[in-house]
């Protein structure tokens, strides 16, 4: 065996046992940690996968905005010990789930004949400049679009979360 | 089967959204439920990246998957601002004792 296929075998392990660790952890604060890990096992596969500039976005973004929010969040709302987590009524139907889903995947997964490009799977190098050149060509409506999206999650989440200050005079009032 | 080929990171891909949707169906903490909605994201992308790498000579699942971690942060913002002012206004935030919209 290879020396990358041996680091590839830990870093898939890396991921997939931290992510059985978010759903399965007692404490909020250590499942939230978990998906740190597991967000970090991502970032390596897209390594594996030639996405140099994803890999890096994916540590950005996730790690460096979500992982953050979601840990204010956690301190900002709730008791974090001690807290009932698993809905008893739940569990059954969530085993069937986890039973048929995965099931069905793997099947599909192992038995489908993929259909490989020749020469695929191969590193190509940088390819920040490519998906430049696709978000402002190609893609450009759905690049702007979604900064529409960003704009109204950001106006959305302060109006959501806001305290009224006050009885505005006349004008529709929010409650 | 090779260790390094497209199978095998679908099969994470599959993992990784089996244990996501198991958190969001049995998880009590709306926190929780988030987190495993980041774990679904997560595969998806994955997978995007697992197809455009092995089949396709251009790069668009990877622009796509960069699509998916905005849109997931987006979301991800609302839900947390969601939670935040819901925990204000009910003191609680396990989804089961949210239920003044029910009849």
């Amino acid at each position: 065996m290879e020396l990358k296929e041996v680091i590839f075998i830990m870093i898939a392990l890396t991921t997939v046992v931290s992510g059985w660790l978010v759903v399965s952890l007692k404490n909020i604060i250590h499942s939230a940690f978990a998906l740190l890990v597991t967000f970090f096992g991502v970032a390596g596969l897209f390594v594996y996968l030639g996405a140099d500039f994803l890999a890096a976005t994916q540590i950005l973004i996730y790690i460096g905005g979500v992982m953050v929010l979601v840990l204010f969040a956690i301190m900002l709302s709730e008791k974090v010990y001690n807290v009932p987590l698993f809905q008893k009524s739940k569990i059954l139907p969530a085993i069937l789930v986890l039973g048929s889903i995965p099931y069905i995947l793997f099947r599909v997964i192992m038995e489908a004949s993929w259909s490989v490009r020749t020469g695929g799977g191969e590193i190509m190098g940088p390819t920040t400049e490519t998906i430049g050149r696709l978000l402002l060509g190609e893609y450009l409506l759905p690049f702007e679009v979604m900064s529409v999206l960003l704009l109204s999650a950001l106006v959305g989440s302060v109006v959501l979360i806001r305290k009224e200050v006050g009885k505005r005079r006349g004008g529709p009032s929010w409650k | 089967m090779e260790i390094i080929s497209l199978q095998s990171y679908l099969l994470i891909g599959a993992v990784l959204f089996s244990f996501g949707m198991f958190a969001i169906i049995t998880r009590k903490n709306a926190i929780s439920v988030l987190l495993g909605f980041e774990l679904v994201m997560n595969a998806a992308g994955l997978n995007f990246v697992a197809f455009s790498h092995f089949s396709d000579p251009v790069i668009h699942g990877q622009v796509f998957t960069l699509f998916i971690i905005a849109l997931a942060a987006a979301e991800s913002v609302v839900i947390l601002a969601l939670i935040i002012s819901v925990y204000q206004k009910m003191n609680t935030v396990q989804i089961d004792e949210i239920d003044s919209l029910k009849g």
